[in-house]
């Protein structure tokens, strides 16, 4: 479904993404895991195209991405929900639901993706009239999936979900992706909790300093020994 | 019919007919008071298309100093029909307008930042109308070429109610504007780029096309209002209509009013301009600089107190004592 080759990318003089290689396919989760600066994030923006990839290729669904600005990605069928959730704090939930369906494409089928939505955070039905800022952490994390949910995508791209919850909340919302994932959404997520997300995903990657250094199966990586010391604490 | 627009009707007629009303002997000078703020009212509105998204400009005086400029020059050395003048200094105007933004929208140059580029746009076309005075007459100003009596082609007239019922359609037609872009989806777009550029584009909105169609339609519709400005004074100079002073007057007079309301930027300019205009008849010229210490005064006040403006504000009073079933079900 996604597939990057060779793939980098930077900020100015700085190259924050060497030679990247992976794919996606349907109906797979996938992680991208690493350490604060080994350019995950950067990943995530290259791919959605809020940065500009240097040299490789990005093809989706065998359409190619380069070159292509944050917008046009998200008509491709590519949802990205940000680092930091970036929900719109003074809009209301209902508002932040009906700017992810901003794209024509995604109006149309306005009200069947409301439904879904709130079926599976039934907790933004109950706010839906509340401003986004007024929400727990949590609940602004079940705001910026629904909200990229809400542009009918087939791929949704998770920067960090985890970020800044509360250890709790953490595995309630792991659940909650594994809900999203169950209906059918292909799903990359990049995140620094490895342990929680290599429960939930089907394969990984372990990215360190820009460089993709090892890729796998979940299961046999959360085994590695090297892995297992240096990101499961284990 | 609600009482908003029984209100709204009654005030619409009493505007028509305002010339022939008596006044006595003030007629004149109501009459001048009277358009003066209908034309700074549709710039302060063609300032709040922008500048209620968080777009805030210190400088459009020189969106109002080209228009102005560029019809009064286009009429005095070609004579060309302020008609055809204006469309092309509203054209000029956005070309410039495009010029500054898109470079700010590219390089995301948003907040403090923007405003301080835009402040240094309007010296910087105030400075150069002075530097020019071959042509602009530098700090001397310009007048109008007069036309031989009364002119439609020229757009001078010798009765000021021409100018009221013209500046009347200009001012509703900036009303119109207004209501159409708050009820557009670009008023969704522009609130969301507001709050956060990132997560805008993150759902698919076209950050710096929407930024760059606003900023020309705010610009555009300012020369518009500097167009009619030179015709109606039929002078222009390069401190009243360009330079950081006009530029912070217009934006004083929104904020006062209230930068998120159809009616704010209305409400804003008629009391600066009422206040002006008073301050001047009790002081004279004993204390200059008083109608601007007090302006400054009170625009403190009103971003720490009343963020929402005078007419913003009351909107919300009254709906909240008037409406408070329609507020609670988020009609707003």
């Amino acid at each position: 479904m996604l597939e990057l080759r060779r793939v980098t990318a930077g900020y100015g003089h700085f190259t924050a993404l060497w030679d990247i290689t992976l794919r996606v396919e349907a109906g797979e989760a996938v992680a991208v895991v690493g350490p604060n600066g080994s350019g995950k994030t950067t990943l995530m923006r290259v791919i959605s195209g809020l940065v500009a990839a240097r040299t490789g290729e990005l093809v989706f669904e065998s359409d190619s991405l380069a070159g292509r600005r944050a917008h046009e990605i998200v008509s491709h069928g590519i949802a990205h929900v940000p680092e930091g959730r970036r929900i719109f704090p003074l809009l209301t939930v209902a508002d932040n639901l009906k700017m992810g369906a901003f794209q024509p494409s995604a109006r149309k089928g306005f009200a069947e993706s409301l439904v879904r939505v709130y079926d599976l955070f039934p907790v933004l039905r109950e706010r839906q009239k509340q401003r986004a800022g007024s929400l727990s952490g949590g609940e602004q994390q079940m705001l910026a999936i629904g909200r990229a949910l809400m542009s009918r995508p087939k791929l949704i791209l998770l920067d960090e979900p985890s970020m800044g919850l509360a250890p709790v909340m953490v595995l309630r919302l792991f659940d909650l992706i594994r809900r999203v994932r169950e209906e059918g959404y292909t799903i990359l997520v990049v995140e620094q909790n490895v342990r929680q997300v290599l429960k939930l995903v089907d394969r990984a990657y372990l990215l360190e300093v820009g460089r993709i250094r090892m890729e796998g199966r979940a299961a046999e990586l959360s085994e590695q020994d090297f892995v297992r010391k240096a990101y499961v604490g284990l | 019919m609600r009482p908003g627009r029984v209100a709204g009707a009654a005030l619409l007629a009493l505007l028509a007919l305002g010339p022939f009303l008596p006044m006595g002997g003030m007629r004149q000078y109501i009459l001048h008071v009277l358009i003066q703020i209908l034309i700074w009212s549709f710039i302060g509105g063609a300032w709040s298309v922008m500048g209620r998204f968080g777009l805030v400009s210190l400088g459009h005086g020189a969106f109002l100093g080209l228009g102005a400029y560029t019809v009064t020059l286009l009429w005095n050395f070609y004579s060309l029909t302020p008609w055809i003048g204006g469309v092309a200094a509203a054209a000029l105007t956005v070309v410039v307008a495009l010029v500054v933004a898109y470079p700010c929208s590219r390089f995301q140059v948003v907040g403090h930042y923007f405003a301080l580029v835009t402040l240094a746009v309007g010296e910087v076309v105030r400075l150069l109308i002075i530097a020019e005075r071959n042509w602009t007459g530098g700090s001397l100003g310009l007048s109008l070429k007069p036309a031989t009596g009364d002119s439609l082609l020229a757009m001078q007239f010798a009765d000021k109610r021409v100018f009221y019922y013209a500046s009347l359609v200009l001012w509703l037609a900036g009303l119109w504007i207004w209501y159409r872009v708050d009820r557009s989806m670009a008023r969704a777009a522009m609130e969301a780029i507001g709050e956060d550029e990132t997560a805008a584009a993150s759902v698919g909105i076209h950050v710096t096309r929407f930024k760059m169609g606003i900023t020309m339609l705010s610009a555009g519709l300012t020369a518009v209002g500097g167009v009619a400005y030179a015709q109606y004074i039929s002078y222009v100079n390069p401190d009243t209509l360009a330079g950081i002073g006009v530029s912070l007057r217009i934006v004083f007079a929104v904020v006062l009013g209230g930068m998120y309301s159809l009616l704010g930027p209305t409400v804003g300019t008629a009391l600066t301009i009422a206040l002006g205009e008073y301050l001047r008849v009790v002081f004279g010229l004993r204390f200059i600089g008083m109608a601007e210490t007090i302006y400054g005064l009170l625009l403190i006040l009103f971003i720490i107190f009343l963020p929402s403006g005078i007419y913003g504000s009351l909107r919300d009073v009254v709906a909240r004592f008037v409406r408070p079933a329609r507020l609670a079900s988020g009609v707003r």
